[in-house]
């Protein structure tokens, strides 16, 4: 055993951790090899964010010790564990906005001019653009982090991470937020780091990336340590077991696609700069799925449906009856509910209780004159949608701020559900939250769909719009770049849609036939 | 929930121990002296509340103050109206600046402190305009009785504060109205997107901070026997003060008229407890100052 401790770049040996008296990691022990990618899975609440937490020195374990390259380290703090060599990319983005994006990346290291304590902006912004060379990116470094998309903020944080020079690189769901052709590149990053002996310590809930670039694997449930093994002697299902502790036998609930009458028809709709001509029409008991790349204008043109952005021209017609939607209160109003991409940012109130979250939307009917709360009421709605939904809590009063990803995002759903609405949009609604979590969202939308609900689903993972939807619609740089009915639609056509190839071509079966 | 209780035990302790080191603090009469100091702030503060939960912040009440005096006290000679017309004049004054100060922050979407502070200099140089300057004098009785007359025993500031208390309550925590001012400090854009209409919910707060304001000019005026444009000068510091020890958070989303409450009976007791003993006011200003900070420490670390 002894032997092979000689490659490891980090050992943690036997970490505990109690939070108030629970046990979040109980003698957990990790080893990570010289120039490895290593996965770190388990369910939300497994343990992981800890554990690397403790590693990047932001909290102090209660019991065990970390060896880097061999020596004992200390209690860490954040800058002694920068200092060893370890850098993390959050999964939660912190950038500074107003800054630029070389200034973000050499945040508290900035180059100086010799013997004055001068930003040196011309070394600053010509080193950033050699990072970015390196990886091959075209972001300016002069940019403003403002005006960066999601994805390209995620990887602006990857560069800055890399640019540490770190022996151990910390990733968080690192492709949260970024399209499958941007998760390409950064596997082609991290396999060059991984080349030249850097440490990767891989945090994802996707399986497909887990077996495409993870040399090792280890799980984690309930704060323990539960097995690692090379990813080669693993598969999916293997895996998932391990980390449930159980098989889930199908993700996919199976659904008999019911298609009722039309109820929403989207005509012409453009918005400046964002999307054009847009148009479609979903039935009732209908998943319909919006696949695209990052910044393809899905969102966009979800908002505007629901009145957060106004639309310049186009004409929307609900339960056809031609509408106006000015805000989203319009939209509430015609029976549509918008569960957002960012929960945090405009889905949920971090301040406020489960119960006031979860009855936000849909306060009028729990008041009597229109205004005065019936508390009883509101809260019997409220324990109802809790059960419904299965949301872990230890009760209503609970703050959201408190709960899991998985459960904050079934507040969001429940707030919806009691607006009891007919057109649901749901935009990445799985995004960052545990495969069990994940597997009861799916459960519930099919379920929707049953009831005659009609869903409008954007996600950028493939699996979920295959196994989901009845029609999968295709945005290109603002366009609707082709509709496929369900036995038309497979991962590549999609893709290619995505990615701005015409679809006919593939009919002809040849590139060269235009 | 521990923050909550924090403040309330600070309140308890400081009225023990005032008790303790002076015999005369727990007679009813200086208890009701207490009321009466702490009412004009504490009746603007009960608005200021509002304004703080959705995470705004409303500088002109002291200048809104002054203004609504003035006009008050212009309405309040002797044999010229019935008593209702310069109450309700005043009102309606405050009520149409706070809503502006509304529309701007709401529609505009400009910082409130700036806007209120441009409020702040323009309802002032009203005041000054409206009157040239000189405090309006010779006010009628019916008039001077809102600040100086007793109802069932108890001064009408006290019962004007006690009622406005119960209002703030109720709409602050029983209303769905209360409720969207919660959404709206916690998160404004999920509240719009759950289909709040925030701008109205806004523009109401701050003309419900404007009124409340002209109450306490009203108030103010009707005690004093004048209207004066130089009234309520830095007021609206002291009003911030009690939301803020009463653990509203400048940040918004978190607050209630309870805390405030105990925030404005603290500054009041301390200010006639330190009178009681004789220390000079220029001490009371430090300790005020001190406390306020404090407060924040204690909220800080029991909200962790």
């Amino acid at each position: 055993m002894d032997k092979s401790y000689d490659d490891c770049q980090l050992r943690m040996e036997h970490i505990s951790k109690s939070f108030a008296g629970v046990k979040a990691l109980d003698e957990v022990s990790l080893y990570v090899r010289r120039g490895e990618v290593h996965a770190l899975m388990g369910e939300n609440g497994a343990g992981k964010s800890t554990l690397m937490k403790i590693l990047t020195g932001i909290i102090r374990p209660d019991d065990g010790s970390i060896f880097i390259r061999g020596k004992l380290a200390g209690n860490l703090t954040p800058g002694k564990a920068l200092a060893c060599g370890i850098s993390m990319i959050h999964q939660e983005l912190n950038p500074v906005m107003y800054m630029t994006v070389a200034e973000n990346i050499f945040l508290g290291r900035e180059p100086v001019y010799p013997r004055m304590p001068v930003v040196n902006k011309k070394k600053e912004l010509e080193s950033t653009r050699i990072f970015f060379q390196e990886m091959d990116m075209d972001i300016h470094p002069g940019t403003l982090m403002s005006r960066l998309s999601i994805a390209q903020i995620q990887m602006v944080e990857i560069i800055k991470a890399v640019s540490y020079n770190s022996g151990i690189l910390i990733m968080d769901e690192p492709t949260s937020a970024i399209t499958d052709r941007e998760v390409n590149k950064l596997f082609d990053i991290i396999r060059k780091l991984r080349s030249g002996g850097v440490s990767i310590i891989y945090i994802s809930h996707k399986m497909g990336e887990i077996f495409n670039i993870a040399d090792t694997i280890t799980v984690l449930r309930d704060g323990k340590h539960i097995d690692t093994r090379p990813a080669a002697a693993l598969n999916s299902k293997e895996l998932i077991r391990l980390m449930v502790g159980r098989e889930i036998s199908t993700v996919f609930p199976e659904r008999q696609a019911v298609t009722g009458p039309v109820s929403l028809e989207v005509q012409a709709i453009s918005r400046k700069g964002k999307f054009q001509n847009i148009s479609f029409e979903a039935h009732a008991g209908e998943i319909l799925g919006f696949a695209g790349l990052m910044g393809a204008g899905r969102t966009e043109i979800m908002e505007s449906i629901f009145g957060i952005n106004r639309y310049d021209s186009g004409k929307l017609i609900v339960q056809h009856k031609a509408v106006l939607i000015r805000s989203p209160a319009d939209a509430v109003k015609s029976g549509m509910a918008l569960i957002t991409e960012d929960r945090k940012k405009a889905g949920l109130n971090l301040k406020g209780s489960v119960k006031t979250n979860t009855s936000l939307a849909s306060l009028k009917d729990y008041c009597s004159f229109g205004q005065i709360l019936n508390a009883d009421k509101e809260k019997k709605s409220v324990d109802l949608e809790i059960k419904r939904l299965g949301i872990k809590t230890v009760g209503r009063n609970q703050l959201v701020n408190t709960l899991s990803g998985g459960n904050q995002q079934k507040v969001v759903l429940a707030k919806w559900f009691l607006t009891n609405p007919d057109i649901l949009i749901l935009d990445e609604p799985t995004r960052g939250i545990d495969v069990n979590a994940k597997t009861e969202i799916y459960q519930l939308v099919s379920q929707l769909a049953q009831q005659g609900k009609t869903i409008l689903l954007i996600s950028s993972e493939m699996p979920e719009l295959l196994g989901l939807c009845d029609r999968i619609i295709v945005i290109y740089q603002g366009c609707v770049q082709a509709i496929f009915k369900k036995n038309e639609f497979n991962a590549e056509r999609i893709m290619e849609a995505a990615m701005g190839i015409p679809s006919d071509i593939h009919n002809k079966g040849s590139l060269y036939a235009v | 929930m521990l923050s909550k209780y924090g403040i309330y035990f600070a309140f308890c302790l400081l009225v023990i121990a005032m008790a303790i080191i002076s015999p005369a603090f727990l007679h009813p009469s200086n208890i009701v002296n207490i009321l009466r100091q702490i009412a004009v702030n504490g009746i603007m503060a009960v608005g200021m509340t509002f304004v703080m939960i959705i995470g705004g912040i409303d500088l002109s009440v002291g200048s809104i103050l002054a203004l609504a005096a003035v006009v008050a006290a212009s309405f309040a000679h002797p044999g010229e109206h019935r008593v209702i017309i310069p109450v309700l004049m005043a009102l309606a004054v405050g009520l149409g600046v706070g809503f502006i100060n509304g529309i701007i922050i709401a529609r505009k979407r400009l910082a409130p402190f700036i806007v209120t502070l441009g409020m702040m200099t323009v309802a002032r140089g009203m005041a000054l305009v409206y009157t040239n300057g000189r405090p309006v004098i010779n006010l009628s009785d019916g008039y001077n009785r809102i600040g100086g007359g007793y109802f069932i025993g108890l001064p009408i500031p006290v019962l004007a504060f006690l009622l406005i208390i119960l209002g703030g309550i109720f709409f602050l925590h029983f209303t769905r109205f209360g409720r969207y001012v919660f959404a709206i400090g916690g998160n404004e854009l999920a509240a719009k997107v759950s289909g709040v209409k925030t701008q109205g919910v806004v523009i109401r707060v701050y003309a419900l901070s404007g009124m409340l304001a002209a109450l306490a000019g009203v108030v103010l005026s009707s005690r004093v026997m004048s209207g004066s444009p130089s009234m309520g000068q830095g007021y609206e510091l002291d009003v911030i003060a009690a939301v803020v020890i009463g653990g509203t958070t400048l940040s918004g989303g978190v607050g209630s008229i309870g805390g405030t409450i105990i925030g404005a009976l603290i500054i009041g007791v301390m200010n006639n407890g330190l009178d009681l003993l004789n220390v000079s006011s220029y001490w009371q200003e430090i300790v005020k100052g001190v406390i306020i900070v404090l407060a924040v420490m204690l909220d800080r670390k029991t909200n962790r």
